[in-house]
């Protein structure tokens, strides 16, 4: 019964319109209610992508986001961007330019703390250098009503490498935390072996994930994947979030990764966003937000 | 019966291998090379035909920029470096599918960018 009443609330809570739905793993949707804060994480907005069949509003899908995104009542305390927010051109010019209007267009968010971090196609050509000049560092930690964030930066070394000095850096940052600190972690691609076929996989990502095994509260929020996923290594959480341009298949279900076909019936379809709720002694509680209906 | 020319290159195998060629016969049969090139976004050829059961070296060039070439099912990849030939050693494989894809993000065609061995 209790679940059922904070079912409701929860809804409520979630937004008018759209579909929601409540993902399992380590997530309780009661606890939205009681929640300290939440944040809302967008990932792989491929600002510049062009291509009719798979998304015939590129041009509009960041805008449509921002403003569901600003829509949100109460608002997030906080928005992260989990990397891919360009689309990759061979041009460095175009690369910045690209940047540069994805800066001038997430500037619109209402708001007022947004941490950025770039993907492969942010950074993997040029080691990270035009994403620096208008994000700044690629990997950082931050604390936030007792919750310590961490974002590692994967995608910087072409090879989908942390590297070692990052790990240093890691293990360094999670000495100043007690263990069973609340600990998430931000990336672009999965530190764990999703799918390397298709290259969904972080080359020493296990180097990671073994520094951050001794804590006892790790959640792990990721993109590059275009889809919702979640996946327990050990007692760490790892959850991919939708992308905000194309979708892309589930792990091995086709041949190649290539974007999911734009569906006219369904506009937007496997496009959306992700709230999270965080309450002191609870797990987190994820809310996965269509665009479609936005 | 060998011919001089098939005893040449079977001792340059030997060599590349690093087995060493004294004039004796070595009792590893020499791994066949096969060869890709790349460059952005493809492989020549995409589909490459190998020997079954038989180690193989795959020479591996590439014309433009740094590239991978991965096995992620063999847990086998390299560097490819403009201007040097990369030598990827396989085991004698049954026959079968193997793919490869480029693990090294080289722009806005790398996604494409695989194949797969043929093994018969
Ligand atoms: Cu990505
Ligand atoms: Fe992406």
């Amino acid at each position: 019964m209790q679940n059922a009443i904070n079912r409701r609330l929860f809804l409520q809570l979630a937004g008018a319109g759209g579909v929601v739905w409540v993902t399992g793993c380590a997530s309780t949707p009661g606890n939205t209610a009681s929640a300290d804060f939440y944040f809302v994480q967008l990932s792989d907005t491929h600002w510049g992508f062009k291509g009719a069949a798979i998304n015939p509003d590129s041009a509009g899908t960041f805008p449509k986001t921002i403003a569901a995104v600003n829509a949100l009542n109460p608002p997030p305390d906080f928005v992260v961007f989990t990397g891919d927010l360009t689309h990759i051109s061979d041009d460095p010019a175009e690369r910045r330019q690209r940047l540069k209007q994805f800066k001038a267009m997430a500037a619109t968010l209402t708001v007022p703390v947004v941490h950025y971090m770039p993907g492969e196609h942010d950074a993997s050509l040029d080691n990270g250098a035009a994403y620096q000049e208008f994000f700044g560092a690629t990997h950082y930690s931050f604390d936030h009503k007792g919750v310590h964030f961490i974002a590692l930066d994967n995608v910087s070394d072409p090879h989908a490498s942390i590297g070692a000095a990052q790990l240093q850096w890691l293990q360094a940052d999670l000495a100043t935390q007690a263990k069973d600190a609340r600990i998430i972690v931000f990336t672009h691609r999965p530190l764990f072996d999703l799918y390397p076929s298709w290259d969904w996989a972080t080359a020493d990502g296990a180097q990671a994930l073994a520094l951050l095994e001794p804590y006892s509260d790790v959640t792990v929020f990721y993109g590059h994947i275009h889809q919702e996923h979640h996946q327990m290594t050990g007692h760490i959480a790892h959850h991919a979030a939708h992308g905000l341009m194309f979708a892309l298949p589930a792990p091995g279900s086709q041949p190649k990764r290539t974007p999911i076909a734009w569906d006219a019936t369904a506009p937007y379809k496997g496009l959306g966003y992700r709230r999270v709720a965080e309450a002191k002694g609870s797990a987190a509680t994820l809310t996965e937000l269509p665009l479609q209906g936005a | 019966m060998l011919t001089r020319r098939q005893l040449l290159t079977r001792a340059a195998g030997l060599v590349l291998i690093g087995y060493g060629f004294n004039g004796a016969w070595a009792e590893t049969p020499a791994p066949k090379v096969y060869r890709i090139a790349a460059r952005r976004f493809t492989y020549t050829p995409e589909t490459l035909e190998i020997a079954a059961n038989q180690p193989a070296i795959i020479e591996l060039t590439v014309t433009d920029v740094l590239m991978g070439f991965a096995l992620p099912s063999l847990h086998l990849r390299t560097d490819i470096i403009p201007g040097q030939i990369a030598r990827l050693k396989l085991p004698a494989l049954p026959a079968g599918e193997v793919p490869f894809l480029c693990d090294v993000f080289c722009g806005s065609g790398h996604e494409q960018m695989g194949g797969s061995l043929h093994v018969v």
